[in-house]
């Protein structure tokens, strides 16, 4: 694999505080992404990774420590990383082609770039034919399509995730697990994807790292080389699955 | 609004309007009972329904008893409605939105806003007449302040509610505090903004109706006071059927608007 780091974590805490005192969201992430490398962040409960995933975006700013992206600090968010989100981030009163286009509309990209650009991410997620179609008209996976062929538009380094699937039904999650892979196959990117789903996680990532719950923080590292497409009932997987889970935080 | 129509197809809804006819005539047949077939009551008081059709569309080329046709009343009351209401939106939806948007803006004008909030209406129609005498103006400026209020509430409301996520979405992709308002916040906004023209027309209409009871010279107000003053009660009921009517009839108009507008949202 390519070593050429793009996102590095340097001790990142994170700390919210309400009227007397403060809680630790995010603790001491040290954490190195490699170029085109699929890192899963694994981990139980609500509580902050979605915090983390916001922070490497830039929507978020760590109490301590710092992310660089591609060598320069995050200050702020930034078209050099997609983010794609959990369910409801579609804008309803926009076709998927509105949707889609969206990013590179307020990038100021020319009309007919911008339709070209975002006919092939529509394609490429295998959406032709739903051009026109409003949100509310589309399955929960589809929308998730929308969701990655929105962040793939304006071309980023780096593609965050944020459990993009936990609000499908099983059917359709192994299906847009499948297909993610492809889509990632052939547009590769550095992406970081989180979800709390061990099947999802063995199936897409080339290194998962296991988190602990409250507060967030780095738990064990596996480096998962089992060749692609796996199988969900392949040995190595199971076994794995097995570890994994067995060395997962179960304080919730 | 109702949730039966993305389900029920044509049939289901002819249904309903079978029940709906049923329901006015029902009405109408209880009050012929009531009035020409028992005469419970007298006619100077309550007169029969067919007496009342037969005024209304008498009242449509017929100036007698107070002064003008229906269609003449029913122009005066929209226009001097649709020009307060007219600006009410023009004023109250931007300012409702900027009050949503911009913190400091809404500390500015809440104070101001919160005093004036409560007044009803109506309660303005003394100090307008004091202001504008009684012609158009001091009437439209009554509904200018009934229509601002729902507007801005309205407005506020929705910009507010715009989806953190969606914001999220629009800083990741470098988007402007301007472009997030314009692109992500009032398109949020939209479905209540359209509420609030609706409710404001509602609340306009009737606004309107009261002010011209008081201080008028021309309008279904005007008219349905005048005729309870030279005891003419199947004018008084015409007159009350057209509000209604008028009323239902610009509701109804702006839910086309909403319809137009609001493509691809639930609930419509």
């Amino acid at each position: 694999m390519n070593k050429d780091v793009v996102i590095k974590c340097d001790s990142v805490s994170k700390i919210f505080y309400s009227s007397d005192k403060g809680f630790d969201v995010v603790k001491n992430i040290d954490l190195t992404v490699f170029k085109n490398e699929f890192l899963v962040l694994f981990g139980p409960g609500q509580c902050g990774k979605t915090t983390l995933l916001n922070i490497i975006a830039g929507l978020d700013m760590p109490t301590s420590g710092k992310v660089y992206v591609n060598n320069k600090e995050v200050i702020g968010p930034g078209p050099e990383r997609g983010v794609v989100y959990q369910s409801i981030s579609l804008f309803p009163w926009l076709t998927t082609m509105g949707n889609v286009e969206f990013g590179i509309k307020a990038a100021g990209v020319g009309k007919k770039e911008r339709r070209k650009r975002a006919q092939y991410y529509i394609d490429l997620v295998g959406l032709q034919g739903f051009e026109n179609t409003y949100p509310i008209k589309l399955s929960g996976g589809m929308k998730q399509r929308v969701g990655i062929a929105r962040a793939y538009c304006i071309e980023p380094v780096v593609m965050l995730m944020d459990e993009p699937f936990g609000a499908l039904d099983a059917q359709t999650r192994y299906l847009m697990q499948k297909e993610l892979e492809i889509i990632w196959g052939r547009e590769k990117r550095t992406v970081v994807f989180v979800t709390n789903n061990i099947e999802e996680a063995l199936f897409l990532a080339d290194r998962i790292v296991v988190l602990n719950n409250c507060p967030t923080s780095i738990r064990q590292e596996y480096v998962i080389d089992m060749p692609r497409p796996r199988e969900y009932t392949g040995e190595k997987f199971l076994y794995l699955r097995k570890e994994i889970t067995g060395n997962m935080d179960k304080t919730l | 609004m109702s949730k039966n129509e993305n389900k029920g197809p044509k049939k289901k809804s002819k249904k309903y309007i079978l029940i709906s006819i049923a329901s006015v005539f029902l009405f109408l047949f209880i009050w012929w009972l009531y009035t020409d077939v028992f005469k419970a009551v007298p006619a100077n008081a309550l007169p029969s329904p067919i007496k009342v059709i037969s005024t209304f569309f008498i009242k449509f080329v017929e100036t007698k008893p107070e002064g003008a046709t229906m269609l003449q009343h029913i122009f005066s009351s929209l226009q001097t409605t649709l020009t307060g209401y007219a600006i009410g939106v023009a004023v109250g939806v931007p300012l409702g939105i900027c009050m949503g948007w911009f913190d400091k803006f809404d500390m500015f004008v809440r104070p101001i806003f919160d005093l004036l909030r409560p007044i009803p209406g109506i309660a303005w129609i003394p100090v307008m007449i004091v202001f504008f005498g009684i012609g158009l103006m001091s009437k439209a400026m009554v509904i200018f302040m009934t229509a601002l209020i729902a507007c801005v509430v309205n407005s506020y409301s929705g910009t507010k509610q715009t989806l953190n996520v969606h914001l999220w979405v629009g800083r990741t992709f470098g988007a402007s505090n301007l472009e997030m308002l314009f692109r992500i916040a009032i398109p949020s906004a939209m479905p209540l903004i359209l509420t609030g023209l609706r409710v404001a027309l509602a609340a306009s209409w009737s606004a309107l109706v009261a002010a011209e009871l008081l201080a008028s010279n021309r309008g279904l107000g005007f008219m349905i006071q005048q005729c309870r003053v030279i005891g003419r009660p199947d004018v008084i009921i015409a007159g009350m059927i057209t509000i209604g009517g008028v009323g239902a009839l610009l509701t109804y108009l702006l839910k086309l608007l909403e319809k137009l507008l609001l493509k691809g949202r639930k609930n419509i």
